[in-house]
């Protein structure tokens, strides 16, 4: 069975390989969108809470309650998301059985179960409606609580890549080295995007940097990716990924441009934050739709499989 | 950790048994594969296992497509313009001459029992685990359907069973058990018992290994050039099969991947990878704090 590239009209070279009837090799994750979903909050909540910290250490008031309230509800919704993809979410709890240091999944919920509850402290004190006495109790946890989920933070950001390219996945599994870099820029611009949209000017340098320098380091390494991966990086140039990641890299750009722009006006700023926000988004659900479609095609599994028997 | 990749013939006892049997496994000869099913039939009438779908597929007798949550045995069928060995077809005598050269492979696929599974490794709940037989088995009851070894298998077996609400073990991740219990009955696997041709074959995986060196020798002294031995050496990137095959194609032919690594085998490097991009966050983030304010 000679099969040709199913898009039609290829980029590169067609590949002539065999397949089993045009039948997919791997089997793509059985995950829907609240895996990219949660990717992207998780990032998000993980950011965030790096800026609360530095802001509740530098008397940044408007930074620190904005950082620690989209920590808040991000990794709030994130729980939710991972929770609502399981097959059987009554049995959520039976990931708290072991700790598997070979399983990037078993890492992540002892992280997040460190992260989580000191997050969701944090920012509890910031909600506006808690009452006085709840905002006494906890009033000498909250800084603690905000460093330790600060700690965490990055190891929140990171640990997914991990998640994606410990699979049989081809454009995850040969996204390997690069992928943590991506998603950590991912995070931080979306942190730093949100930061600008609800911190005062005079609060929002520190957001302004961290989304620039974010924005920096994801499309840095995200091209640096494409080349490294070989055949599989096709995945993301082409269909819905390749749509998804042009958005997302012409969304980072503007963002980072108009954070370094608009650094006096609050229009400006938001908007931009917003565009980077939007971008963190865009780039989660293309790597996800990528690594979804590299596992449909058996191309992107025989391939470079032969061709590195081939090299033997 | 362990170890993640490599040759380890004491997959068993490395994961924690005592006293282990030896290793079990299969060796499933498609040069003798006469594509009859018994071994799906088998398969799902002593496992229970719901339908998996009546399909007509075009793809010559194969109509159920490929290993998955509900398919734990499937029979690749595959007709090619080529002659079997030496075979004589007596085409070139038939009247008319559109006819050529023709050989059918058939193949019955299964799950692997890697020596180094990245479904069990990546499992976050311990529900896939490796048995005293050095198998390699999901605990229905434990696992929560997180997915995550649907993916992680380079052969594209296991998978997470879908249907309405009521059908068995619905939501959570499936495959091939080697017939646990009926191992630890002292029977061997459905499949094989059903196997009219023995191509099926169960038993100790050193001792399968030998039977399958010398039927390819064999199979190449009677002339059968391409047939070649997949999934029994140690040394490639699963640490070697539970269950090798003998080919007489390309791995890819019969849909299986030609080089499968175990994902797990880089993932030292993967976390140090995680690491550096973890403190480049922390540092950028510390730096972000830097400097005069405005």
């Amino acid at each position: 069975m000679k099969r040709r590239s199913s898009d039609g009209a290829p980029v590169v070279p067609d590949a002539t390989f065999t397949s089993y009837y045009g039948r997919p090799v791997v089997k793509p994750s059985p995950w829907e969108k609240d895996i990219p979903a949660y990717l992207f909050l998780g990032g998000m909540a993980a950011g965030s809470s790096l800026l609360a910290a530095g802001a509740d250490g530098t008397d940044r008031p408007s930074l620190r309650r904005a950082g620690r309230l989209s920590a808040l509800f991000s990794i709030a919704l994130g729980f939710i998301a991972l929770v609502h993809d399981l097959g059987k979410p009554s049995r959520f709890v039976n990931m708290l059985r072991v700790a598997k240091p070979t399983s990037p999944m078993s890492v992540g919920t002892w992280i997040l179960s460190v992260y989580g509850p000191a997050a969701g402290l944090a920012g509890a004190a910031e909600l506006p409606f808690l009452p006085q006495f709840l905002r006494r109790l906890l009033g000498p946890f909250v800084r603690p609580a905000g460093i330790a989920a600060a700690a965490t933070a990055p190891a929140v950001a990171s640990y997914t890549a991990v998640l994606l390219a410990d699979t049989a996945t081809p454009a995850w599994n040969s996204a390997r080295r690069e992928l943590p870099f991506v998603f950590v820029g991912s995070a931080a611009s979306a942190a730093g995007g949100m930061g600008m949209v609800l911190a005062s000017t005079s609060d929002a340098g520190p957001a302004r940097r961290l989304a620039v320098a974010g924005a920096c380091v994801e499309l840095a390494a995200e091209a640096r990716m494409e080349q490294s991966m070989g055949l599989p990086a096709e995945t993301l140039r082409n269909g819905r990924a390749g749509q998804l990641m042009r958005a997302a890299r012409a969304l980072t750009i503007a963002g980072a441009a108009g954070a370094l722009m608009g650094t006096r006006s609050r229009v400006l700023s938001a908007l931009a934050g917003k565009a980077l926000v939007a971008g963190s988004v865009c780039t989660r659900f293309a790597i996800f739709e990528a690594g979804q479609e590299s596992a449909r095609d058996p191309k992107y599994t025989v391939v470079p499989q032969r061709e590195r028997l081939d090299r033997r | 950790m362990g170890q993640l990749s490599g040759p380890d013939p004491h997959v068993a006892s490395n994961a924690g048994w005592a006293e282990t049997p030896s290793r079990k496994g299969f060796f499933t000869d498609t040069s003798v594969c006469i594509g009859c099913k018994a071994c799906e039939v088998a398969c799902k009438e002593w496992n229970a296992i719901p339908d998996d779908g009546f399909n007509l597929l075009g793809s010559s007798y194969d109509n159920t497509g490929a290993l998955g949550a509900s398919t734990w045995r499937h029979v690749a069928f595959i007709e090619q313009p080529r002659r079997f060995g030496e075979q004589q077809t007596f085409f070139d005598q038939a009247p008319t001459d559109s006819r050529g050269d023709f050989r059918w492979l058939m193949s019955s696929d299964v799950c692997k029992h890697c020596t180094h599974a990245a479904c069990l490794d990546v499992c976050p709940t311990g529900s896939l685990f490796r048995t005293e037989f050095g198998t390699v088995v999901v605990q229905d009851d434990i696992c929560n359907g997180c997915g995550y070894c649907v993916p992680a298998c380079p052969f594209g077996v296991i998978e997470r069973r879908t249907g309405p609400a009521e059908t068995k073990n619905v939501g959570i991740a499936q495959k091939c058990t080697l017939c646990y219990d009926r191992l630890d009955a002292g029977h061997m696997p459905a499949c094989a018992q059903a196997c009219p041709t023995e191509s099926i074959q169960f038993g100790d995986l050193d001792e399968l290994r030998v039977r399958a060196a010398a039927r390819v020798e064999t199979l190449h002294e009677e002339g059968v050039s391409d047939a070649r031995l997949y999934g029994e050496d140690p040394g490639d990137g699963i640490g070697g099969a539970g269950a090798m095959f003998l080919l007489l194609d390309e791995p890819e032919t019969y849909g299986l991947p030609p080089d499968p690594v175990v994902s797990t085998r880089d993932l030292p490097q993967m976390w140090k990878q995680a690491g550096l991009a973890a403190l480049t966050l922390l540092a950028g983030a510390a730096s972000a704090f830097i400097g005069r304010r405005k």
